[in-house]
């Protein structure tokens, strides 16, 4: 895949070419792209002087950080205590069901939806709660969570 | 400075950067696992805990001494806390040990034997990864890796290489090169370093023990034997022998009884090396360079050099091939057109990334034959003789082979130590061949343990100057002080490993003061032989003119091919 490294340059230079910005470039690409492909990580290394393994090592050590690309959509299902004791899962295995994904397979083959789980959002009042984006449903159901993602495909509901 | 108390002993500390340093300074050795005195401290094993005055634990390792203090290295809570970290150790680990490579040098085994560690009562629940035997000289086995760092920190702090991390976190946390490639896919340039301070067996280096067999026992081959200088004054510590004993009759006489026909010391192609390394510096002082000139012996040196600074390459880098492939050019001259028996050349180093060389593409022939077909270590040939069931110890010495049987100068002898290839070299360039001059250079700056030094000489009228590094770190930051104009040299010695092939990670693992050992022996030797000079010796003179015989471009020179992996 080609990445317009014009953009990179651009976020190392915000950030500052020293090894201790790393994590703040990963976050800047990782906003651009919404994940860090492999060729971008090697960039970084060789531009920012790090080596590759170290880029690998603290992309993989916080839980933000992603390595493969994901959709344009990323649903997040709350899984922590009070989503998951309010039936967070039929949720989850709804949403999964219709958009034919699974644990291994998060993202769709056109690239639109992502889903993950979150061990709570801190937003435990609103429970069982999903994201879409950084947009927050409250009180989902199965049903809900199927005309969300119905108008998101439509254009009705743009987060 | 001041005064502490280690286990009711008064105890005076000085600049000791830990408590660890005080207790191994009066003879107690704590146990660890995550600690060299040579790399940064990491302080992550806890083994080397003490028990303070309040019946806290404070970590050895990575405490200050402070007047006053009052520390316990054996408390039975000491003894319970490191018999618990080692059966959770091994709790996640592979416990083969009786088939490891490691077995019998492996830290973790030693440490659970002297706590008697007697049962584990976890279970593995590691998910099992293969190993990774892309690389020619190590074999990593992830499955025993105890996330020490101690390879992490070599590559990092030692070579500023960088190839090993941790990655992931928690229980699936690892150590890997970037996105877990092998290492054949890595920039990562053989050294050995790792598998030299790895404390199980995670990596090792590759045993190619049974081909050696397997050539020794096969009647149509001639096998021939070559045997650097750095092997001769660390071999006899692994029998038992002190520590620095040059043992070269003895490994003579081992490897005639193991069935080699023929063995032969790589001094006296180091000589060679002397003689055509110090013609193409005089030569490029003659032409106006290009300068510096950078030694070409070692093979990690030459890697880094291709992916780091490809613009050395067949440039600033001699041209000279290393005294290994050179002597490997004249024993093919000499044995390898027996129509009877197939010539079998082998390298006895202290060196894994020479077992990555002898493959490259310059040093094999049109049909595929490599000039040197193998690279063992001196650890594979202290394994082999304990093979065979030599008494290494008490055996007889036995001179070399004949034409090369008084086993070369001085000058090829102090190749193994850091400084002795630039030294060997002016002491060639120099036109005067007297011992006041060498006795004038060995002054001057080039030896001793240092990763970088820095000296002038001399020569002829004209002052030379010379750096040597040691470690690709030392070597990196001196190429960017050249590039900044900060520095100036005619000549640079780089040997990727700590003081040189004395400390290359195919030798029986040493720090200091062993490694200092393994370089006075080298020194003393090259003192004590009474040919000092490379050109002048006989056998130097044979062999450039009985085979070489003008061809010296072809047999002893090296173009690198590009995109050599
Ligand atoms: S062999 Fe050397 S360069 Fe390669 S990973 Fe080990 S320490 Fe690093
Ligand atoms: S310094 Fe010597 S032992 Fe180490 S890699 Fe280089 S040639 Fe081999
Ligand atoms: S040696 Fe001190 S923590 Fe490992």
């Amino acid at each position: 895949m080609e990445f317009d490294l014009k953009k990179i340059d651009a976020i190392i230079d915000s950030c500052g070419c020293e090894a201790k910005n790393l994590i703040t470039v990963l976050q800047g690409v990782q906003a651009e792209l919404r994940y860090l492909p492999t060729e971008v990580m090697e960039y970084i290394a060789e531009k920012m002087d790090i080596s590759v393994a170290k880029v690998f090592s603290v992309a993989t050590f916080y839980e933000n950080f992603s390595l493969n690309a994901k959709g344009q959509y990323v649903i997040k299902i709350c899984d922590g205590t009070a989503c998951h004791v309010r039936k967070s899962i039929p949720i989850l295995t709804k949403v999964r069901e219709i958009l034919g994904l699974s644990e291994d397979k998060p993202t769709t083959d056109d690239m639109m939806f992502t889903v993950e789980t979150v061990s709570c959002l801190g937003a435990c009042g609103l429970a069982p709660v999903m994201t879409v984006n950084d947009k927050v449903f409250p009180s989902m159901t199965p049903e809900k969570a199927e005309t969300l993602i119905n108008d998101i495909k439509e254009g009705k509901e743009v987060c | 400075m001041g005064y502490m108390y280690i286990d009711d002993m008064k105890v005076e500390f000085e600049n000791e950067k830990n408590i660890l340093e005080v207790t191994r300074r009066i003879g107690i050795e704590l146990p660890t696992l995550c600690y060299y005195s040579e790399l940064s401290t990491y302080g992550a094993c806890r083994m080397c805990m003490v028990e303070n005055e309040k019946g806290g634990f404070e970590a050895a390792c990575s405490t200050l001494p402070r007047d006053g203090m009052r520390i316990k290295t054996n408390t039975p809570a000491l003894i319970k806390h490191r018999r618990m970290i080692l059966e959770l150790l091994l709790a996640a680990h592979c416990r083969d040990c009786t088939t490891c490579d490691k077995s019998g040098a492996c830290r973790l085994q030693e440490l659970a034997l002297r706590y008697g560690v007697k049962r584990v009562r976890f279970a593995d629940h590691r998910e099992e990864k293969p190993l990774d035997t892309s690389s020619k000289s190590i074999v990593r086995d992830p499955n025993k890796c105890i996330l020490c760092g101690d390879c992490v920190r070599v590559c990092r702090e030692k070579q500023g290489m960088g190839i090993l991390d941790f990655a992931y976190r928690g229980s699936k946390m690892r150590v890997m090169p970037a996105f877990d490639r092998k290492l054949a896919e890595t920039d990562c340039v053989n050294c050995g370093q790792c598998a030299a301070v790895c404390p199980t067996g995670a990596i090792t280096v590759k045993d190619e023990t049974d081909e050696m067999w397997k050539y020794l026992n096969d009647p149509k081959k001639m096998v021939v034997v070559q045997v650097a200088p750095a092997v001769r004054v660390a071999l006899g510590e692994q029998f038992g022998l002190p520590e620095g004993a040059n043992v070269m009759g003895k490994i003579v006489k081992a490897l005639k009884m193991m069935g080699v026909d023929k063995v032969f010391d790589t001094v006296v192609s180091a000589d060679m090396t002397v003689v055509e390394e110090a013609g193409e510096f005089l030569e490029r002082v003659a032409t106006g360079g290009p300068f510096p000139m950078f030694t070409s012996c070692c093979p990690a040196w030459i890697k880094y050099a291709e992916t780091k600074h490809p613009e050395f390459i067949n440039k600033n880098i001699s041209s000279c091939k290393s005294p290994l492939q050179m002597f490997g050019a004249v024993i093919d001259e000499l044995y390898g057109n027996d129509p009877e028996r197939e010539l079998i050349s082998v390298a006895v180093m202290p060196c894994t990334a020479k077992k990555y060389e002898v493959s490259r593409s310059e040093f094999t022939k049109a049909d595929g034959k490599r000039i040197v077909e193998l690279s063992l270590t001196t650890q594979e040939l202290a394994n082999m003789i304990k093979n065979a069931g030599i008494d290494f110890a008490n055996l007889e010495e036995e001179f070399l082979d004949a034409p090369f049987d008084m086993g070369g100068s001085g000058a090829g002898v102090i190749f193994g130590v850091t400084g002795g290839v630039a030294e060997a070299v002016i002491r060639e360039c120099a036109k005067d061949k007297t011992n006041a001059y060498v006795k004038e250079m060995r002054d001057v700056g080039v030896r001793g343990k240092e990763s970088m030094k820095e000296a002038v000489i001399n020569v002829d009228g004209r002052d030379i100057h010379i750096a040597v590094v040691h470690g690709l770190k030392a070597a990196e930051d001196l190429i960017q002080k050249m590039e900044r104009g900060e520095a100036y040299y005619d000549i640079v010695e780089v040997m990727a490993c700590p003081e040189g092939c004395i400390g290359g990670a195919g030798q029986p693992f040493a720090l200091n003061p062993r490694r200092d050992k393994r370089a006075k022996a080298l020194y003393r030797t090259d003192n004590d032989m009474s040919m000092k000079f490379s050109s002048k010796h006989p056998e130097t003179i044979y062999a450039f003119d009985e085979i070489v015989k003008g061809r010296n471009h072809e047999m002893l020179h090296v173009h690198y091919n590009k995109n050599e992996k």
